[in-house]
């Protein structure tokens, strides 16, 4: 029964997700305000000619710090795991 | 336990010539397709290579953990110290004041298609090399951390 049920459940997920498409024209939304003002104006603003880069590290590098700050944290916990592991076998030189 | 000398020698050969390329994709992320995360990453590779190479008590003595974490955090505060620099100077956090500035990587860039120069583009390769940096030492570090927890043996 409970199998029918998330069976029931899935199959309604799917057909909608499917369906819904249909329902929209390909391309909305169409802003691109943004698209153009970072083609325009990128190259001579941040005088880089990858314009991703110019992205990534210049207009948004906000969000880049946020991405280095999660890769620091998750070495930060990989080295506590291990070393209180380590502790309690043995003692090792580094 | 270790690998056979074929896959050492190979090793060997390949892992500097494999931080060379990663360089490369660091020092041109405001060129071409890459920058530090990518490139970094490339790095991280030649150390997971050697680690698999080579066995444990010579990583031991090859390779130093505390190098590795001070390599990290040292390119983390690069990185801020990059975005701090916008505020020295009376602009916003994260502002771009090299560029077009004269100074380290400060040559303007000609508008539309051009071959590019390596001077240009103001703090995004101080940031590119920061995170090339942060990247390789926290990557490094998880695969040694990883490999010294399973005591070097293989399944």
């Amino acid at each position: 029964m409970k199998k029918v049920l998330v069976a029931a459940i899935f199959l309604v997920w799917a057909a909608g997700l499917c369906t819904i498409p249909l329902f929209l024209s390909f391309g909305d939304p169409a802003a691109t305000d943004m698209d153009t003002y970072f083609i325009r104006t990128g190259q001579a603003a941040a005088a880089a000619n990858n314009i991703v880069t110019s992205i990534v590290f210049d207009f948004r590098g906000f969000d880049t710090l946020g991405e280095s700050v999660v890769l620091f944290t998750a070495v930060t916990g990989v080295a506590l795991m291990f070393r209180a592991r380590k502790e309690g076998e043995e003692h090792e030189d580094e | 336990m270790r690998m056979s000398k074929i896959v050492r020698t190979g090793a060997c050969i390949l892992y500097p010539l494999i931080i060379i390329f990663g360089l490369y994709v660091v020092v041109h992320g405001h060129l071409t397709p890459g920058g530090g995360f990518q490139g970094g990453a490339v790095i991280a590779t030649a150390a997971a290579l050697v680690l698999v190479a080579f066995s444990h008590e010579e990583i031991a003595g090859m390779v130093r953990k505390a190098f590795l974490s001070a390599q990290e955090s040292l390119g983390l505060l690069l990185f801020i110290g990059a975005g701090i620099l916008g505020l020295l100077a009376g602009a916003p956090f994260f502002a771009n004041i090299l560029a077009n500035s004269g100074l380290l990587f400060g040559l303007p860039v000609p508008p539309g298609p051009n071959p590019g120069d390596l001077n240009t583009a103001g703090v995004i390769p101080v940031m590119n090399i920061a995170v090339g940096v942060e990247v390789w030492g926290g990557l490094a570090i998880i695969l040694v951390y990883l490999f010294s927890a399973t005591g070097g043996e293989r399944t």
